[in-house]
């Protein structure tokens, strides 16, 4: 029976190369899959392109390909992503750059795009279609002359396109987290939209395997202080049967561990109602899902099922939504919460005092309270040995953020006695509110385009 | 009955998506799944959380892995791009509620029911 082995590779922007390269070298793969964007991402990627319209990927998709690319040429691996993000095509110059500098001739890059839909909400508007937030309702008018992005999440069959014209890379914008995992598999297994359950195994494999190391001992409740290695952890492989039989493992040499307990807490992180895990391929039944364990870290997973796609595609549509201003600065034993909790009280009066408008203003302690909030216990403050205060405040704009952290630093010496450490001001950020509509999936997939390209 | 705090009993790891956190526990064995099937329940979990978490919390069952997952609406501080806390993608939701503390039948306080114990947490 005919199988494919696909490897993990990357878990978000900004996650390491290394377990990509470990998977290429000794995962003996056909595929390697990235997932590489989230809510923020869109929004930081978009403001790349508007400061230069040739940027708005991931930018590291130039190490990852440097790095990649040689096993593309030497072993066939073909490697899928989603680093596209607001850009695919300006992607693919760069890896086309990138395959030119490693001397790499003949490489197939294709590029799927239409997710981003920005241009096209005036023209749903004017075809009557309401663009309300779907969940609270509120009217579109209270953000159209705020919006960042509008990205539509796009399933596995661009991709499935792409390799059928013979990609050896594909570049995507916004397709879902599990798409780049479910395509290899459609492609080579020969996996059809009307085989339900064989796409709810593949999209349960790329939901298992799209947090990289998340899935093999990385960020694992149970006996983490076991986990072998943790300085390499492996990401996961998936030997997947043309029935759909699958064993999760992971590369010889890497560290980590795969089994039920570190799969289980992958399986039904962030997906809401496990009897409905909605996706542009398919809704997943996950919930008679069962993993076991067939050898040292090797788990088979099955019992997942089918059930009809939506009608409508999700679009996530970015809003600016105010600035972030933020200081921090470190107090020492004695007193370390009192003196801390002072210069709170100081930077709250000098907010009123010089007019500094605030929409909403937060304060954390860290050694005490800036993870578990107001859920934190009290501490023994006499043996507290240090606290650090973080005040983070809401603004109208980027200059008044940035007058906020400029409360800081005089607190050295105008305040309570400080033998700490001050981080002074922080950058600030565009904080990035989020409004989803769906939309029928029609109107969006007629704009899909997959095109292949050969350097 | 001894009273035990879930760090000792469940794993648990904890997520986003939006303003919405998603929690899930695991007991060890199904005799305890049974047991907090009984005593953690999606309000005892809400009353946990109750100055983090401003929206209403859903329970599901995942039976087969032994799981209870809790949605908590309105529990970010705006969502992930838009909050000012430390925790913005609810990552610690998870731990936190390690530290509810329940009621456990006697015969279950004990292993295999239990989570494993780490070197510097064992009594002599």
């Amino acid at each position: 029976m005919k199988k494919v082995r696909i490897g993990a590779g990357q878990g978000f922007y900004g996650d390491s190369v290394y377990g990509a390269l470990h998977m290429a070298k000794y995962g003996n793969v056909q595929y390697i899959s990235f997932d590489t964007l989230a809510e923020l991402t869109l929004a930081i990627l978009q403001k790349d392109r508007q400061k230069n319209p040739s940027l708005g990927y991931t930018k590291d998709i130039t190490t990852t390909m440097t790095h990649l690319l040689p096993y593309v040429q030497e072993k066939g691996i073909k490697l899928i992503t989603n680093a596209g993000g607001m850009n695919p095509e300006g992607a693919r110059e760069e890896v086309f750059r990138v395959a030119q500098s490693l001397g790499i001739k003949g490489l197939k890059v294709g590029v799927v795009t239409g997710d981003n839909v920005f241009h096209l909400l005036p023209e749903w508007e004017k075809q009557g279609f309401d663009l309300k937030e779907a969940s609270s309702g509120t009217p579109f008018d209270t953000i159209r002359d705020k919006v960042l992005f509008a990205s539509a999440y796009l399933g596995a069959w661009p991709i499935v396109e792409a390799l059928k014209g013979g990609a050896d890379v594909v570049i995507t914008g916004r397709t879902t987290d599990t798409a780049q995992f479910l395509a290899p598999l459609m492609y080579e297994l020969g996996w059809d939209y009307k085989d339900a359950d064989l796409i709810a195994q593949g999209i349960l494999l790329g939901h298992l395997m799209e947090c990289s190391a998340q899935a093999s001992g990385g960020n694992f409740s149970g006996d983490w202080w076991n986990i072998p290695d943790m300085d390499n952890l492996g990401y996961l492989i998936a030997e997947v049967r043309e029935d759909g039989h699958a064993i999760i493992t992971k590369p010889d040499g890497s560290g980590g561990r795969v089994s039920v307990d570190t799969l289980k807490e992958q399986y039904l992180y962030e997906i809401h109602d496990p009897h409905n895990y909605i996706t542009p391929d398919i809704t997943a039944d996950f919930s008679h899902v069962n993993f076991t364990e067939v050898g040292e870290n090797q788990v088979v997973v099955r019992g997942v099922r089918g059930k009809p796609a939506p009608e409508t595609l999700k679009v996530l549509i970015g809003y600016e939504n105010g600035w972030m201003g933020q200081g921090m600065i470190g107090y020492s034993w004695p007193d370390a919460l009192k003196k801390a909790q002072k210069a709170d009280e100081i930077v709250r009066k000098q907010i009123e005092r010089y007019g500094i408008e605030v929409i909403e203003i937060h304060t954390e302690y860290l050694g005490y309270n800036s993870i578990h909030g107001p859920l934190a216990r009290p501490v023994d403050e006499e043996n507290l040995n240090e606290v650090y205060l973080r005040v983070a405040v809401r603004t109208k704009d980027r200059a008044t953020a940035e007058r906020f952290g400029r409360l800081f630093p005089p607190l050295s010496l105008n305040g309570p006695p400080f033998v700490g450490s001050l981080s002074g001001m922080f950058s600030v950020r565009q904080l990035l509110g989020l409004w989803t509509v769906y939309v029928p999936r029609s109107w969006i997939e007629s704009q899909v385009k997959i095109e292949v390209k050969e350097v | 009955m001894p009273r035990m705090l879930l760090r000792d009993i469940v794993q648990a790891r904890s997520g986003d998506k939006g303003n919405t956190c998603d929690l899930t526990i695991f007991a060890r064995t199904p005799e305890m799944y049974e047991h907090l099937k009984q005593v953690v329940t999606a309000e005892r979990v809400k009353e946990h959380f109750r100055p983090l978490v401003h929206g209403p919390v859903t329970r599901y069952e995942a039976p087969t892995v032994l799981g209870l997952k809790f949605i908590l609406e309105d529990a970010l501080g705006g969502g992930a791009p838009s909050s000012l806390r430390s925790d913005n993608l609810g990552k610690s939701f998870g731990s936190n509620l390690l530290r509810l503390e329940i009621e456990v039948p006697e015969e279950l306080a004990r292993e295999p029911h239990l989570m494993s114990v780490p070197p510097w947490r064992k009594k002599e």
